[in-house]
């Protein structure tokens, strides 16, 4: 029983999202083809104890599913989709090669990150369907109610379904944007992970291990695009520091304090190999820019020095293309470091008030900027600023300590 | 699959329509988007529309008629004109949405008309 159930979970693991893929890419009903899966899924665990695993399973998978989808279908059949249900099943009913299934993956990646679905619910959309995480896991990491999740993900794959969105890799005028798009749902599923310093809850630790699954899907299916390689890098640079970001009694350690000997090489070498692969293409790219400033970071491991001028050029350059308040703020702290608090000062006192209010990194790096210049009064106000607006218990200790306010 | 396409006008392009200056500018990038999409076959039908304060508003609340002179919401845009056109899908109705003369001074909005009613 144990290991049919083995198979059957590896299995589920491996080749949910192609399996979903292939079963709505022509009929565009995700929501169809995960209860045809799920329904596969459990037949296999019913009957693969009994008449054993089959030497192929992801093939009896997709028949399973296939078999089920068309009787769904034919009871439904005064559904003007229920048409399409049954020619796909029967299209795919006799296949030469049940192994080689194309895998249309990419589809619904950019389905699941088309402009015309909310920004907000492509990463999850993409979690669910391509790795088949359950909209009670999302929400606890997006930190919402899983009613909320479960009904705006059923609402997004309706409008897949019935507006007429289709599964296709965009051409080529429209690629690099649509692109853009979907690597920064993947980046977004990311960055649950990392703003979670703690990780310490598993229910509501972050997402990072499943946008690194992402990304190296991506950078396999699209292995001539450098931007993939260099999200993956930026996320491997990250992720690879993730053991040095707390001490042993879990207080938080700033990126310029940690220990460079808890950091992973082996993501470390994994990442400049994807940068260095990347950078052939000699086309400027987000995620290659901001992969390159955590590689100095990476650097200080091998060097036991940051290189600031470096890292200057680097914002510079992201900032010239992408002008978010997250580059401007964190430039700002860069040039800090490197000894120039007065020019930080002023360019963080350019920033619009309306936008900076309420970002977290914007009082944090103010209240340091501040200590730089001998403003002790302002760098505490800044400090207190950052402190209402942050969410870790371990960060809030390392803020009051760091500039002794309450 | 077919899809209205409703172009919304922010006032000053409704005055345009009458103002002899500009009327033949904004004629003119109607009948040439227009035009397109028309000898692009995917024209089901469509009309422009008379401007905003020609509209008139009914609502029938407890069997009385409510009757309200102007369009039923008062924003910055109105409905101008719509067009149901007959397209592969969402991304084709989205193009022809952005070559709107609208789509740079107003709004267009796409939506997937429903199948007809079985019997």
């Amino acid at each position: 029983m144990s290991d049919a159930r083995q198979v059957a979970e590896a299995a589920a693991r491996a080749s949910y999202g192609r399996l979903v893929a292939l079963l709505a890419s022509r009929t565009r009903d995700i929501a169809a083809a995960e209860d045809a899966l799920s329904e596969a899924f459990a037949t296999a665990l019913r009957v693969w104890p009994e008449r054993g695993v089959p030497d192929k399973p992801e093939a009896w998978l997709l028949t399973a599913a296939r078999r089920e989808l068309s009787h769904t279908a034919r009871a439904a059949s005064v559904r003007a989709s229920a048409q399409h249900l049954i020619e796909l099943a029967s299209a795919h009913a006799v296949q030469p090669d049940n192994t080689a299934f194309p895998d249309d993956r990419l589809k619904l990646l950019f389905v699941c990150a088309h402009p015309a679905i909310d920004a907000g619910i492509r990463t999850p959309l993409m979690l669910q369907t391509v790795l088949g995480l359950d909209a009670s896991r999302i929400a606890a990491a997006f930190v919402v109610a899983p009613s909320a999740m479960g009904q705006r993900l059923v609402r997004a794959k309706t409008k897949i379904r019935d507006s007429g969105l289709e599964f296709r890799i965009p051409d080529c005028d429209e690629r690099a944007t649509r692109l853009a798009d979907v690597l920064q749902a993947v980046y977004a599923a990311f960055s649950t992970g990392w703003d979670d310093v703690s990780g310490a809850d598993d229910t509501v630790r972050g997402l990072s291990g499943e946008a690194i699954f992402l990304g190296r899907l991506l950078v396999a299916l699209m292995p001539r695009e450098p931007e993939p390689k260099g999200l993956l890098a930026l996320m491997l640079y990250c992720e690879a520091r993730r053991p040095a970001r707390r001490c042993r009694d879990g207080g938080f350690v700033p990126l310029r304090t940690q220990d460079t000997r808890l950091w992973s090489r082996d993501m470390i070498i994994e990442a400049e190999g994807l940068l260095t692969s990347a950078s052939r293409a000699k086309i400027f790219g987000r995620f290659q820019c901001e992969a390159a400033i955590q590689s100095v970071h990476c650097q200080r491991s091998v060097t036991g020095r940051t290189h600031w001028p470096a890292l200057i050029r680097l914002y510079d350059l992201l900032a010239h293309h992408e002008t978010t308040l997250g580059v401007l703020v964190s430039r700002a702290a860069v040039i800090a470091t490197s000894g120039d608090a007065a020019l930080a000062k002023q360019l963080l006192n350019q920033l619009p008030i309306e936008r900076i209010d309420s970002y977290q990194p914007y009082w944090v790096t103010r209240a340091y900027v501040y200590r730089q210049l001998a403003d002790h009064n302002g760098a505490r106000d800044a400090a207190r600023r950052a402190i209402s607006l942050t969410h870790d218990p371990a960060v809030r200790a390392y803020l009051s300590e760091t500039y002794n306010v309450r | 699959m077919q899809y209205m396409l409703m172009y919304t006008e922010p006032e000053s392009k409704f005055a345009e329509r009458n103002d002899p200056k500009a009327a033949p500018d904004y004629w003119g990038a109607w009948s040439t988007y227009i035009g397109a999409m028309s000898a692009a076959g995917i024209v089901v039908n469509g009309d422009g529309l008379q401007p905003p304060h020609m509209a008139t508003t009914i609502r029938v609340r407890d069997g009385q008629r409510e009757v309200q002179d102007g369009p039923f919401a008062d924003s910055k845009e109105q409905l101008g004109g719509y067009f149901v056109i007959e397209v592969a899908g969402l991304d084709e109705a989205m193009t022809w949405a952005a070559k709107s003369p609208s789509a740079v001074y107003g709004s267009v909005e796409v939506r997937p008309v429903l199948p007809p009613m079985k019997p």
